[in-house]
């Protein structure tokens, strides 16, 4: 029997996903892993400059309410979460490459202890290819997670939602919306 | 404004609902002049369509007037514009390539579950056309929303009356691209099954792309008689074996490229994927793969086959073997719209082509249900409708 491991990227290992994927993110917060990869048609230092701005996050990300940024390396998340409460947390970046990789851990107390990484490589005429890794302990347990998939704010969901809004928003300069006034551009949130 | 609204099978109505907005900054208004049913707005009425919402606004032949614009928008009010019935941000990978129905961000971020789910990757949104395509508010309105008003539309120079340009929506580049997708080499015969509206403009696309013989299969009387005024042969499949005819037609040989536009709905999309498989089943299950078949056992060996029409899910005893050993090559997809309009603007304005002859009535807007009616019952009289808001005064 040879143990040859495959070229699949970690998290789609059919095993141990989760465990391999802690391994590759420096303090490794969270028991849940979830990843997604987007191309995105511009380069990489300006799609790397305008996510390493935590405040221009919740711009896409639905279900944040706001990022707090003190300094360069610490953050406080504030979260939407089901049932019209909200979680929050405090994070610090532990590992930053200008232009290829962001990572970060939530810190002690956090509500939702998370972490992960984001890595950004150059994909030449393509633009960008950013992959985003998290790593979280859901609200609740399985339960919580439950009940966070049919708010559609389970975080596998939303961080592929999150992705695409961001990928708009680099490409298009706008996130596409159906709503057909600003009206109901408020009712739909974000 | 007045809009013609869906509220469940065979019930769409004509309903007072809010104004359109400008929401982002790409955005403009259009009033619209005309909006036409499409053959695929049949399905939406016949209930097979899911993730319809009621008060949903159908349409997605649609033009107008533009009658506000966001700041980057590149439209000027009082211009008139046609618009494409597939949205798409012209800033994507995709859109670079022209593949403007396989755009990454037409649809919005959380409407794109569904089509990652059932085909991999998502497409491009699509106007008055249920949720899973985007959930936009559609044309059959007196005023409608339009996104990536810089790419998407097009400016019609005044002097060409709206019933001449108005199919460059949809069905004109349709039947153009399906004709392009047959890599038609002069001298070529093309056979083309199916002779609605998309069939029709494949007809007349095909001799402008050099074909020498275009043999057209239908058994609507009055689709043939169209296509014949085109200067297609034709083949009514009720009178006629179509494998013989083509065969003795074409010296044993087949036709070198064939054109699949059976059924109107050229993106009557996803019907059998989603709809109960037993149900889509008995209802697709019986000229349309048939139609497909039938095209790729007459095509010559080595031949090409364009596929305008639309298969959404499964396909059950498709001939993959004949297909293999033939060596033929498939061409397919949604209509790349923005892609076309330009050159078949111009194509129209030179007289090249013809779309007028298409339109058998023209009602307001108010009349929208009768003529949603008349278009399912009567296929043959009624072939095309156009509505104009405010015709009736």
């Amino acid at each position: 029997m040879s143990d040859h491991r495959d070229d699949g990227p970690i998290v789609s290992a059919k095993k141990n996903a989760d465990e391999l994927t802690a391994a590759t993110i420096p303090d490794a917060q969270g028991s849940s892993a979830v990843a997604r990869a987007v191309t995105i048609n511009r380069p990489v230092a300006e799609v790397y400059a305008y996510f390493r701005d935590f405040s221009n996050l919740p711009h896409f990300m639905e279900n944040v309410v706001s990022i707090d940024t003190p300094d360069d390396t610490h953050s406080h998340w504030v979260v939407k979460a089901p049932g019209g409460t909200t979680v929050e947390w405090d994070a610090r970046v532990t590992e930053d490459q200008p232009n290829a990789l962001i990572a970060w851990t939530s810190e002690e107390g956090a509500d939702v202890p998370n972490s992960g990484r984001v890595e950004f490589r150059d994909a030449g005429q393509r633009g960008t290819v950013v992959t985003a890794t998290i790593l979280y302990d859901p609200p609740g347990g399985v339960v919580g997670k439950l009940i966070a998939k049919m708010f559609q704010r389970e975080p596998a969901i939303q961080a592929r939602r999150d992705l695409r809004r961001f990928k708009q928003l680099m490409e298009a300069g706008e996130i596409a919306t159906p709503a057909m006034n600003k009206k109901q551009f408020e009712e739909m949130g974000l | 404004m007045r809009a013609l609204t869906w509220h469940g099978k065979h019930d769409v109505r004509v309903d007072t609902v809010d104004d359109p907005g400008i929401v982002n900054p790409r955005d403009c208004i259009i009033k619209v002049t005309s909006t036409a049913i499409c053959g695929s707005d049949l399905h939406l009425y016949d209930g097979y369509i899911p993730t319809m919402k009621a008060g949903d606004i159908l349409g997605h032949e649609f033009m107008g007037e533009v009658v506000e614009v966001g700041a980057k928008s590149t439209l000027k009010k009082g211009q008139r514009v046609v618009v494409p019935f597939t949205i798409a941000c012209g800033s994507c990978y995709h859109c670079g390539k022209h593949q403007y129905s396989a755009c990454d961000n037409g649809l919005p971020a959380d409407n794109q579950d569904i089509a990652q789910e059932l085909y991999g990757q998502p497409m491009a949104g699509l106007f008055g056309y249920s949720h899973m395509t985007g959930g936009y508010a559609g044309g059959q309105a007196e005023y409608v929303r339009v996104p990536f008003s810089d790419v998407g539309p097009i400016v019609i120079p005044d002097g060409i009356e709206d019933d001449k340009v108005l199919f460059l929506s949809d069905i004109l580049p349709t039947g153009w691209m399906a004709a392009e997708n047959a890599d038609i080499e002069p001298g070529d015969t093309v056979a083309v099954w199916g002779c609605g509206p998309v069939g029709l403009f494949a007809v007349q696309s095909a001799f402008l792309m050099g074909a020498e013989r275009v043999i057209a299969i239908d058994h609507f009387p009055r689709r043939l008689e169209l296509a014949k005024k085109f200067g297609a042969e034709t083949l009514n499949f009720e009178q006629t074996d179509i494998y013989d005819a083509l065969m003795l037609m074409t010296g044993g040989i087949g036709p070198d490229a064939v054109i699949d536009s059976v059924g109107l709905e050229s993106h009557g999309l996803y019907v059998d994927n989603v709809v109960d498989q037993i149900k889509a089943s008995t209802f697709l299950g019986t000229d349309r793969p048939h139609a497909n078949r039938q095209a790729i056992i007459a095509c010559r060996k080595g031949g090409r086959v364009s596929m305008p029409a639309v298969y959404g899910g499964f396909v059950d005893k498709w001939p993959l073997g004949a297909f293999m050993e033939k060596g033929l090559t498939l061409k397919t997809g949604q209509t790349h719209v923005q892609h076309y309009l330009p050159g078949l603007l111009q194509a129209i304005i030179d007289g090249k082509i013809d779309t007028t002859f298409l339109i058998s009535h023209r009602m307001d807007l108010e009349e929208a249900p009768l003529g949603y009616q008349k278009f399912h019952d009567e296929q043959n009289d009624y072939t095309k409708i156009v509505l104009k808001p405010g015709l009736n005064g």
